[in-house]
């Protein structure tokens, strides 16, 4: 929602216009209270809201759209609490300039976080506004009432927002009280998404859409592989094409200039073909990737330990899953736009993270961070850690050898595919022993698995690819792993399960064979694939129901819930099995064990002589304590069940020891429209538990489902993904 | 060299080698944003534009072929204060996520509907299986196809 301010017309006087004072010393934090969401870091009331003198909020949140409808469900939360109408509420978001540092849009924790110190601030910000109004009209504050941003007294007489001009420029106390959820008017509306009318009719809506006055065209030239130093680049034939203005190198940093789109295309192709390069490492066999996985070093913790009584009668199982390297597989390839202009540059991006991004470019561009401005512009759906950090740090090296010239770098599909930072491959083995009263005893748990976070603000180093590769390179930060109980590797590895002895030990493997990072979900999308098909091998071995094994093991009311949910809306009939070539099954996870409930049945279909498997159907319950916006919360649980279904029937990064093959949608395909699954959705609204994070929900439920439905209709478990014809072949064989 | 096309019923003129493709001159001269670079190998869809009726890849289609034909994006249907009804139906289904593909999927969807004004739900999914969606919004894509096709009955 930043992009309609970034018009030709507007592009070169608006952007400077709109200054927002607001300080913060984030030392100062510590010493100080503590306050709810991301208020905690950003404690200045006038940091998220003002009040414009029209009687117009505008919000500033660090959070930034990705197609999710953030700022439309933040945009309801902030209205809801100011008594505004939505139409007077104005979203500002990921802007170094303008808003709170929240840090990265990810993790499915923007309500949670940005969406809790809204809530709080503008409820603060109505009581502050009502407060002024009492003192003006000598009328006790309790007895004021307002609505749509006009405040009155008992006997009529009213005053607007804009014209009480509140000093919000105080620390936030978060002592004012929320609005109780039955008297919610806007919060827990379908609203409509703000952004989708541009989006269906050729608007302004992405930073690919950036056209200010004299842009200029940049590509980038990458290595045949990882690793690689640029020994020479003849440039002769790249200048030659007409329009072609710099041709740019640093190091092993090569990229081209030119007026049009097609000349700098022509030019890559050029450089790419006369560029020598002496060649990085080659890459693991990839038939022997997980136990290089597992013989890699690996820093090693034990968690969720439990102690108790064992069975003497107790049979023992024990079953290793695997999951490949996986694709964000973003359909627009990573774009940016960067000006340096009076020694000041400016990137437009559609990166997560703003301010991590700015932090990285100081190391790049080795320019103080008052002299950067990264401002979020819609991309792509990227679904993690895809190429937008990397490109705007392309774009920024581009556009400093052309001082007052914007250059509009998009990289190439090949570009995407063979050089964003990959959803990690992972080994999880599951061993259990199963009691004579047929319930689980005990529960061993390991998982293998490299980072899934080499995001940008590395704590040393530099984490965007072109600094790797820079004449004074700049080396990767250290990989890192986000600690229990939202975890990394380990994310949703612990069972919610009551087993009476239970140990996990997450082996986080640091040495990167090839480059990884944060893909939706992180390690839970593969960790619930093994603990609920692991679930179901132990239901079988027990004679029980999928469903009931699962709820007598099972205390939390919630969790329980939306499997019995789930299992109503499906019509699961205790105990049904396939007939061979069609069968059901279900998975369930608490996301992070911290976040909102889900519970998918799919029902798959298999073609025996083509080891195809196809998902008609699913169904999913969905508990996400308070909704704020139904529609939305549907189409995030319903988007990541496809996403998942085309991870779990198709993706796999593939590699050979020259490099990634990976280089477009033949190479790697993915879910098309006609095999995309049916989604039936029973959510389950929770109005006085706190919202959840809810984007990343779905997807490990649905692959757990898809494999256990698989196994339900042929009988053959195939623990390794994806779910291919070849695999599915050599299971039924 | 100056090569003259019709865009939306607009005579234009862009000066440009006759091999560029249509999506950059559509893009970066013609200031048209709907048709998106995705894949420049026609693979995707999310360049998708009508040209003399047919659903064509204009990241694959050089303007020297083009100057007889009549081209049309999406800015041609109609515009957010007069959306076309393929337009409305998207919104009413709120059938985006991030919306990079959604451009492709329209137009794809208007060719359909041009020659099938009824399709049934395997023909939405059988004209669309050539644009890929990455956000997981088919199910609401195909609703809103089949809802301007109804929308579209009754006018």
């Amino acid at each position: 929602m930043n992009a309609p301010v970034l018009t030709r017309r507007h592009f070169t006087g608006g952007l400077g216009a709109l200054v927002v004072a607001f300080s913060l010393d984030p030392n100062a934090a510590l010493a100080q209270e503590r306050l709810p969401g991301s208020l905690q870091n950003n404690r200045k009331l006038d940091g998220w809201i003002r009040i414009d003198p029209d009687g117009t909020a505008t919000i500033f949140t660090g959070k930034v759209e990705l197609g999710q409808g953030i700022l439309t469900a933040l945009a309801q939360i902030a209205a809801e609490e100011m008594d505004l109408p939505l139409a007077r509420v104005r979203m500002i978001s990921g802007d170094t300039r303008q808003t709170p540092n929240e840090g990265q849009t990810a993790g499915s924790q923007s309500v949670e976080n940005s969406g809790t110190a809204l809530r709080m601030a503008c409820a603060e910000a109505r009581a502050i506004l009502i407060d002024l109004a009492a003192q003006r009209f000598g009328v006790p504050a309790d007895q004021m009432r307002v609505a749509d941003g006009v405040v009155s007294t008992p006997d009529g007489r009213k005053i607007g927002y804009g014209e009480l001009k509140p000093d919000l420029n105080r620390e936030a106390t978060a002592k004012a009280t929320p609005k109780p959820p039955a008297s919610h008017k806007i919060v827990g509306k379908s609203i409509a998404r703000f952004d989708i009318p541009a989006k269906v009719t050729g608007g302004l809506a992405f930073v690919q859409d950036m056209r200010p006055v004299g842009m200029l065209h940049g590509r980038v030239i990458r290595p045949p592989r990882y690793g690689s130093k640029l020994d020479s680049a003849d440039d002769t034939a790249a200048k030659a094409i007409p329009g072609v203005v710099a041709v740019v190198r640093d190091g092993s940093f090569l990229g081209v200039i030119a007026e049009r789109e097609e000349q700098a295309i022509k030019a890559r192709e050029a450089l790419r073909k006369s560029a020598k390069w002496t060649l990085g490492p080659e890459l693991p066999d990839p038939a022997r990737i997980f136990e290089v996985i597992k013989s890699l070093p690996s820093k090693d913790a034990t968690i969720g330990v439990k102690q108790g009584a064992m069975p003497s009668n107790a049979r023992t199982f024990e079953a290793v899953y695997t999951k490949p390297y996986m694709s964000h597989g973003s359909i627009g390839p990573s774009c940016s736009v960067a000006e340096f202009k009076d020694g000041r540059m400016t990137v437009w991006t559609h990166s997560q993270g703003v301010f991590p991004l700015r932090t990285e470019l100081v190391k790049v561009l080795k320019m103080p961070a008052a002299a950067i401005r990264c401002v979020h512009v819609e991309g792509s759906g990227c679904y993690g850690h895809n190429g937008a950090d990397d490109v705007a740090a392309d774009a920024a090296l581009l556009a400093r050898a052309m001082p007052g010239r914007p250059v509009r770098l998009q990289w190439m599909r090949d570009d995407e595919f063979g050089w964003e930072p990959y959803g990690p491959a992972m080994v999880m083995q599951a061993k259990a022993a199963l009691g004579g009263d047929g319930k689980i005893a005990d529960w061993q748990y390991e998982v293998w698995s490299n980072s899934h976070s080499t995001r940008p603000e590395s704590t040393d180093g530099t984490n965007v690819l072109a600094g790797w590769y820079l004449a004074e390179p700049q080396k990767m930060g250290p990989p890192t792993s986000p600690p229990q109980p939202a975890g990394g590797g380990d994310r949703n590895a612990i069972p919610l399960y009551d087993f009476p002895n239970q140990r996990v030990v997450h082996h986080f493997v640091q040495d990167m064979p090839i480059r990884v990072s944060a893909l939706r979900t992180l390690g839970a999308y593969a960790n619930v694939f093994a603990l609920e098909s692991f679930m179901d091998e132990l239901a079988a071995a027990a004679g029980a129901d999928p469903i009931a094994f699962r709820l007598a093991h099972l205390k939390d009311p919630r969790a329980r819930a939306v499997i019995e949910a789930v299992a109503k809306k499906a019509g699961w009939k205790d105990g049904e099995t396939g007939d061979g070539t069609r069968g059901r099954g279900i998975g369930f996870a608490k996301y992070k064990n911290l976040a909102c409930y889900v519970a998918v049945v799919a029902e798959v279909a298999v073609d025996r002589a083509t080891g195809l498997v196809s998902v008609p159907q699913t169904w999913a319950a969905v508990d996400s304590g308070l909704i704020i916006n139904p529609d939305g919360l549907t189409s995030q649980i319903e988007g990541g069940i496809v996403q998942s279904v085309s991870w779990t029937l198709k993706e796999e990064v593939r590699f050979d020891k020259d490099g990634i093959l990976a280089r477009d949608w033949a190479s790697y395909p993915i879910l098309t429209m006609p095999e995309a699954p049916k989604v039936e959705i029973e959510l389950i609204n929770r109005p006085n538990e706190r919202p959840l994070g809810s984007g990343e929900g779905s997807q490990g439920p649905a692959v757990a489902a898809v494999a256990n439905a698989f196994a339900n209709a042929t009988g053959k478990r195939v623990r390794d993904l994806p779910l291919n014809p070849a695999r599915v072949k050599a299971a039924l064989a | 060299m100056a090569i003259n096309l019709k865009v939306n019923g607009v005579p234009r003129s862009v000066t440009a080698e006759p091999d560029t493709p249509l999506l950059y001159v559509l893009r970066n001269d013609f200031e048209l944003n709907g048709a998106k670079y995705g894949c420049g190998l026609s693979q995707c869809g999310a360049c998708t534009v009508l040209i003399d009726g047919q659903a064509v890849r204009s990241c694959v289609t050089p303007i020297s072929a083009l100057e007889k034909s009549e081209i049309m994006t999406i800015e041609g249907l109609g515009s957010i204060d007069k959306p076309h009804v393929l337009q409305q139906a998207f919104i009413e289904e709120q059938a985006a996520q991030c919306g990079y593909c959604t451009n492709g999927m329209i137009m794809s969807a208007k060719e359909l509907l041009d020659r099938n004004p009824r399709p049934s739900e395997p023909d939405v999914r059988a004209a669309l299986a050539s644009n890929l969606c990455r956000c997981g919004t088919h199910n609401r894509i195909i609703r809103a196809v089949l809802r301007a096709a109804q929308a579209n009955g009754r006018t």
